[in-house]
């Protein structure tokens, strides 16, 4: 299943494609990466990548954000191919992204960590910043309610001002989302959300990222090794194995896919 | 003994000034190596570099005019007309920020990546490139750099200290005007860094590289932007430093004693470069005063770098620097 717009179980309406990834290769010298990978993203749904361990997942991520460069393929936004582009220039376009490892600013606050994410709404010239008059300041005020806002929702306000290096690992991933939502993003990246995280945890987690594409309507694409966590979630979910795609379509279709059930619980190759 | 008192006093304002001095060429190095992991050794160099081309701007003096006299024998020195210091200062900054520009797109973005110790021999050869480059500009003779701040004793302080104390005080006005502009400059950078957009950014890149681009940083324009900044600094302490002694070669070896203050600030503090300034400069004003008279005297040369061994010892990350903690 794929193209087109559809319904989910659950009754929502998915939009058109909003990323398409077109014949993917990536090599690192001898070591192919990921090997003729293609896929869509729809407006509007959760999209889940899964795979063992070492199965090209977080190369996947980082070439949809830039971190990457492809040597083949093709990669759609938005209707449009886009050229090479640096991460930053990813980022302005419109895709946020979380780390698998976190990389927050650890001697800023909660607070100024979330507002970096409203970098790319910032249109203010050096100079007026500099003497932080009429558009830097208007925009500063705006872009602290829209931050506020997040923050509301993520339920970080009682840490709002605590240096981020001081927070609990679960916490530093909430406010790694925070960033990553205060950009208003049109496709979210998740990596491994849920990495390292307990029961508790995760389902917050979990609720959170529902929420946020509820709420927000946010398209998301999300690493995960948490199958069951990744079964709930997603409306589509991409198997990748060795760097190739075995896999593509709603959790029930991948779950009973032989390929699949093969990666996961291996094989005897007798 | 209260005149030997007195007397004390007036060497630790003098040290505190001096250390003022110190610390704004310090700053330049923190704001540098917190941004961008640089240690820049040329800093010293663009405070010189910065002194020599705003004294040839104000003269009218032609740039590269031994150069140009040479290879097509005219002679030509001054387009004959004088800058005004404001104007001549704007000028100036565009030339610090056009080094800015060249010092990002020609030497660091190639070496993107690379070792510190790499990172730090490239400003080493800058440093050389830069003095060079002064020379051939503006020629290498020493220069009196006269922006109309004011300048000898302070006859306020002398005579209101001698009405109280029955002895006055002598304090110079150029040391004084040099702490309000650098109180001035502080202020305006820990603002600037706290409240614009571009000094969040700055705060994020200096903390995380991979983070600040997936928030949609460019790090190319953060980084020209503190070498411009660092410009700024430099131009300032050159003005300054060259306002006391004259804009010559041995401006860009106060770099050296910007070394000891920043291992006792910390080298990624702004409080740090300042507190350990005025440590250094106090310091070593109160021992040549106490201790100097025992040994001979002429202990300024050495003492701030004895105290920085010293530091080294006990506290290797200085007073205001981030702990060093090792994770296993």
């Amino acid at each position: 299943m794929s193209g087109g717009n559809y319904k989910t179980e659950d009754g929502r309406q998915i939009g058109g494609t909003l990323m398409e990834m077109k014949n993917i290769t990536l090599r690192f010298g001898g070591v192919v990466a990921i090997s003729d990978i293609s896929f869509d993203i729809h407006e509007g749904e959760i999209r889940a990548i899964i795979g063992p361990n070492g199965a090209g997942k977080s190369s996947m991520l980082n070439v949809i954000s830039g971190f990457y460069h492809p040597q083949d393929g093709e990669v759609w936004f938005r209707g449009e191919r886009r050229p090479t582009m640096k991460p930053y220039q990813v980022a302005k376009q419109g895709i946020a992204r979380t780390f698998q490892n976190i990389a927050l600013f650890n001697g800023m606050s909660v607070l100024d960590n979330v507002m970096t994410g409203r970098l790319t709404h910032m249109e203010s010239g050096l100079f007026s910043q500099a003497i932080w008059r009429g558009k830097a300041e208007r925009e500063e005020v705006e872009n602290r309610e829209a931050v506020e806002k997040i923050i509301d929702f993520l339920e970080i306000q009682a840490i709002r001002k605590t240096p981020v290096g001081r927070l609990p690992y679960g916490l530093k991933k909430r406010v790694e989302l925070a960033r990553a939502l205060a950009a208003e993003p049109k496709l979210l990246l998740l990596d491994e959300p849920m990495a390292g995280m307990n029961v508790e945890e995760k389902e917050d987690m979990s609720r959170f990222i529902l929420d946020v594409n509820d709420e927000f309507g946010t398209t998301i694409a999300l690493i995960e090794h948490d199958m069951g966590v990744v079964m709930d979630l997603s409306d589509r979910v991409v198997v990748m194995d060795y760097g190739k795609k075995i896999g593509d379509g709603t959790p029930d279709e991948v779950r009973n896919n032989q390929e699949v059930i093969d990666a996961y619980l291996g094989v005897s190759h007798d | 003994m209260p005149d030997q008192f007195l007397f004390a006093m007036e060497v630790i304002l003098n040290g505190l000034m001096a250390g003022v001095l110190y610390a704004l060429v310090a700053l330049g190095f923190v704001l540098i190596y917190k941004a961008s992991g640089i240690f820049n050794y040329a800093q010293g160099v663009m405070a010189l570099f910065a002194a020599l081309t705003l004294v040839g701007i104000m003269e009218g003096q032609v740039p590269f005019s031994h150069l140009i006299n040479a290879i097509f024998g005219t002679e030509i020195h001054h387009f004959g007309w004088h800058v005004p210091a404001l104007l001549a200062i704007a000028m100036t900054m565009v030339v610090m920020v056009g080094l800015a520009w060249a010092v990002q797109k020609f030497i660091f973005r190639h070496l993107v990546n690379q070792e510190p110790i790499l990172l730090f021999m490239a400003t080493i050869g800058l440093a050389f490139v830069m003095e060079g480059i002064g020379d051939i500009m503006w020629g290498a003779e020493i220069k009196k750099l006269d922006i109309g701040l004011p300048q000898g004793i302070n006859d306020w302080i002398d005579v209101t200290t001698f009405e109280a104390f029955g002895y006055g005080f002598f304090i110079d006005n150029l040391d004084i005007s040099a702490t309000i502009v650098a109180i001035i400059l502080v202020g305006a950078l820990i603002a600037f860094s706290q409240y614009t957009k571009q000094g969040r950014a700055l705060r994020a890149v200096a903390d995380d590289h991979q983070a600040a681009l997936s928030v949609g940083i460019s790090l190319n324009f953060i980084w020209i932007l503190v070498w411009s900044i660092a410009g700024f600094v430099a131009l300032v302490a050159g003005i300054m430093w060259g306002a006391k002694s004259g804009v010559q070669f041995s401006l860009s070896l106060i770099a050296l004693k910007a070394l000891p203050v920043l291992m006792l600030g910390g080298f990624t503090s702004i409080p740090g470069a300042i507190v350990g300034g005025l440590i250094i400069g106090v310091g070593e004003k109160l021992f040549e005063f106490l201790i100097g008279p025992m040994v001979g005297g002429a202990t300024e040369n050495w003492f701030a770098y004895v105290l920085a061994l010293i530091f080294l010892v006990f506290r290797p990350q200085g007073l205001f620097g981030e702990k060093i903690i090792e994770r296993v």
